[in-house]
């Protein structure tokens, strides 16, 4: 069981540092959807497979949102844009795999030193949980397309959630929907907003949104 | 009450969406902020029940924010029923731009404006700290689309800056309320729920380190939506672009809201007896935002941008006040309600000065006095208000701010609060005095349009409670800032 965890948790970093290397638009939004998917799975690895009702809703619920509804709401801002590809970011493809390694490092020597009321059911999940986090993060000062910014945010948020799974147990049902919710509606006015922005400057370049100052 | 509360406003917003009658929608709109208020009104004599295991529960901060929400809503809506009737349907030019732009469908501004008021309701009744998060960032997103009311580039470029920097920042949040719900955790047994009660009862059997780790996620987390500086970035944009009434309704219900947040972790803090670790960050973030706001406010060109730093400047204040702790905690509070009357008036009334001058340049704007009289008077009234001078109410929390800071032997912060604060009353004094005095400015075209009851009243009415809040606060208002003041570590 703890295997399976850890295979995710590979999985995750593989994925991140994937994320911080590539350039087209499409295959990103395609890997931050397997990353929801596999996280999707983690509530039920963590119960040892514990086919309790409102787990396996949950996880139906996550992996339905994070692998099916977001990807489709994302490709369908991509058809309307004019560009494919994230160009010239403001920190370079190169230099953003060679800093995610070394986050990741730091995040393995910051969570060795984290004191943890009960033994975790994986040693990864934390540092690799801190990982996603910073990677969201580092994904969205970096990058100049919106585009890149929402799957920042879905990737910050995911860590959030691969964090909250492996230590949070007795979260009630309904604050996880709602948190769910919201993200929900968020990606979907962030959607909205794109797709006005790509109308109104004929690119989503946030750097160039820039008129207003001081 | 507290289902009647939440639940009139999303009626009256999906409601909103379904009537195709303008005016019909606008008095709904008025409708649901006078129920509100009522309701609101009557809690404050009748406790309203807890519901859900004590998840919505309304304790004496939550009462306190929620009058102020339902209040300035109230004023808002009156307000928004003369701002919208007057917003012509056709294209408008944008001020500083050769575009052109119409404006979001009506029927979306209502029904995220009830939204917002449903939201922030929630937020101010949430007992549990997951619930707080999901009410949250449900008030960035009702709130995003009212930015965008106005549908052109500079709005556009205000609403994505609002969006991402508040989600990623509550986001942060959210992982501070992991952090707590770790903190309550203790090792083979049944942890705490992470109810606000529930937790100030544990206080003293929580795990410092993580509550400590917590406290400063939900610091900067909802610091971010608070607009204390440096996360203040998306702040002056949004507020400068909204329509005036949905910055007065940001300015001075939005950012107390968030304050709320950070208040119940605080709490949380006090508890477990770590309330001077918090209170060392409370003031340095304070100081860091009204420094921060004094220089921007200063040689600031756009009048609406000024008032957004003067908001900077005041959560900075509140933020310094409950960090100071002890009497300082009550002038927080004051300050709180002070600056919300105050700022949604000056707000209001720089929504008017734009009616006639079509311009938020300063120096365009001449002669406000000869021009709108009770406009200009406002203006300077709401001036005098915001920078604390006596008889308006900020004066009188203020120096108790800075009374506090002297008996504690705080001098050092004493002066640069008090010194800062002068700066701000000079910079905001040269702006605000140009505007309202002078001959008219000829160039410009100044449309004479009769001043409008709805957009006028709201504003005197504001006014007049900022004024009333410096000569005589009444006792019941007096005894409820004490006992929130106590609630969160003061007196």
């Amino acid at each position: 069981m703890s295997n399976t965890a850890d295979i995710i948790m590979i999985f995750l970093v593989l994925t991140n540092l994937t994320l911080l290397g590539l350039s087209r638009l499409g295959a990103c939004i395609r890997i931050v959807a397997l990353q929801g998917v596999a996280l999707g799975f983690l509530p039920l690895i963590l119960n040892d497979w514990d086919m309790e009702v409102h787990l396996v809703l949950f996880s139906i619920v996550i992996i339905s949102l994070k692998g099916i509804v977001f990807p489709w709401m994302l490709n369908r801002t991509l058809r309307e844009l004019a560009t494919q590809r994230e160009i010239e970011p403001f920190i370079g493809y190169g230099i953003s795999i060679i800093a995610g390694t070394i986050a990741l490092v730091m995040c393995m020597w910051l969570s060795s030193r984290l004191p943890f009321p009960e033994p975790l059911m994986s040693p990864l999940i934390v540092p690799v949980a801190f990982f996603t986090i910073m990677s969201g993060l580092f994904l969205i000062i970096s990058r100049k397309k919106a585009l890149t910014q929402v799957l920042g945010y879905l990737v910050l948020e995911n860590g959030i959630y691969a964090f909250g799974v492996a230590l949070v147990r007795q979260q009630p049902m309904l604050v996880e929907l709602g948190i769910l919710l919201d993200i929900f509606v968020a990606v979907f006015v962030m959607g909205i907003a794109m797709f006005h922005i790509n109308r109104e400057f004929d690119h989503i370049d946030t750097d160039q949104l820039s008129r207003l100052r001081s | 009450m507290i289902l009647a509360l939440l639940l009139i406003p999303v009626i009256a917003a999906v409601l909103s969406l379904i009537v195709r009658n303008d005016i019909l929608r606008r008095i709904i709109l008025i409708a649901t902020a006078i129920s509100h208020t009522a309701i609101t009104i009557t809690a404050w004599s009748v406790e309203p029940g807890a519901l859900w295991n004590g998840w919505l529960m309304l304790d004496k901060p939550g009462l306190l924010f929620l009058t102020i929400t339902s209040v300035l809503f109230l004023a808002c809506s009156f307000y928004a029923f003369g701002y919208l009737a007057g917003e012509a349907k056709s294209k408008k030019q944008v001020f500083e731009e050769e575009a052109f732009f119409t404006n979001a469908p009506e029927a979306i501004f209502c029904a995220c404006i009830e939204g917002f008021l449903a939201t922030m309701t929630l937020v101010t009744v949430s007992q549990h700290f997951g619930l707080l998060w999901v009410a949250m960032e449900a008030t960035t997103l009702a709130s995003a689309p009212l930015i965008y009311f106005h549908r052109h580039n500079r709005s556009l470029e205000a609403t994505w800056k609002y969006l991402l920097i508040c989600s990623v920042g509550i986001a942060l949040a959210l992982l501070g309320n992991f952090f707590m719900v770790i903190a309550a955790t203790k090792p083979a047994s049944e942890g705490t729920a992470i109810v606000l009660n529930a937790l100030i009862g544990q206080g003293h059997n929580l795990n410092i380190q993580w509550l400590k780790a917590a406290f400063l996620f939900f610091l900067v987390g909802y610091g971010t939506k608070m607009g204390l500086a440096p996360l203040h970035t998306w702040l002056p944009d949004a507020h400068s672009e909204a329509p005036s009434v949905i910055s007065a309704l940001l300015s001075g219900a939005l950012l107390n809201c968030a304050f709320l947040g950070i208040l119940r972790c605080y709490q949380v803090c006090c508890a477990a007896g770590e309330a001077q670790f918090c209170q060392g960050l409370l003031v340095l973030f304070g100081l860091i935002s009204i420094s921060w706001a004094a220089i921007f406010i200063l040689g600031q060109a756009d009048y609406k941008r000024m008032l957004a730093y003067s908001s900077v400047e005041h959560v900075g204040i509140m933020a310094l006040g409950v960090g100071i702790g002890a009497g300082a905690t009550f002038g927080a509070m004051l300050h709180a309600v002070n600056h919300s009357i105050a700022k949604a008036m000056l707000f209001m009334t720089a929504g008017n000065i734009i009616a006639i001058y079509k311009t938020k340049t300063t120096k365009d704007v001449r002669g406000i006095l000869s021009v709108a009289p009770i406009t200009g008077v406002l203006w300077i009234a709401g001036f005098l208000a915001i920078s604390g001078i006596p008889p308006f109410g900020i004066f009188v929390s203020e120096f108790t701010i800075a009374k506090a800071m002297i008996e504690q032997g705080r001098i050092g912060i004493a002066v640069a609060f008090l010194g800062i604060l002068a700066v701000v009353f000079v910079g905001m004094s040269a702006a605000f005095l140009n505007m309202a005095q002078g001959p008219k400015n000829n160039d410009l075209q100044v449309k004479d349009r009769p001043a409008k009851a709805f957009t006028i009243l709201p504003p005197i009415a504001l006014g007049a409670m900022a004024l009333m809040l410096g000569l005589y606060i009444p006792p019941v208002v007096n005894d409820l800032l004490h006992s929130v003041a106590s609630a969160i570590g003061g007196y």
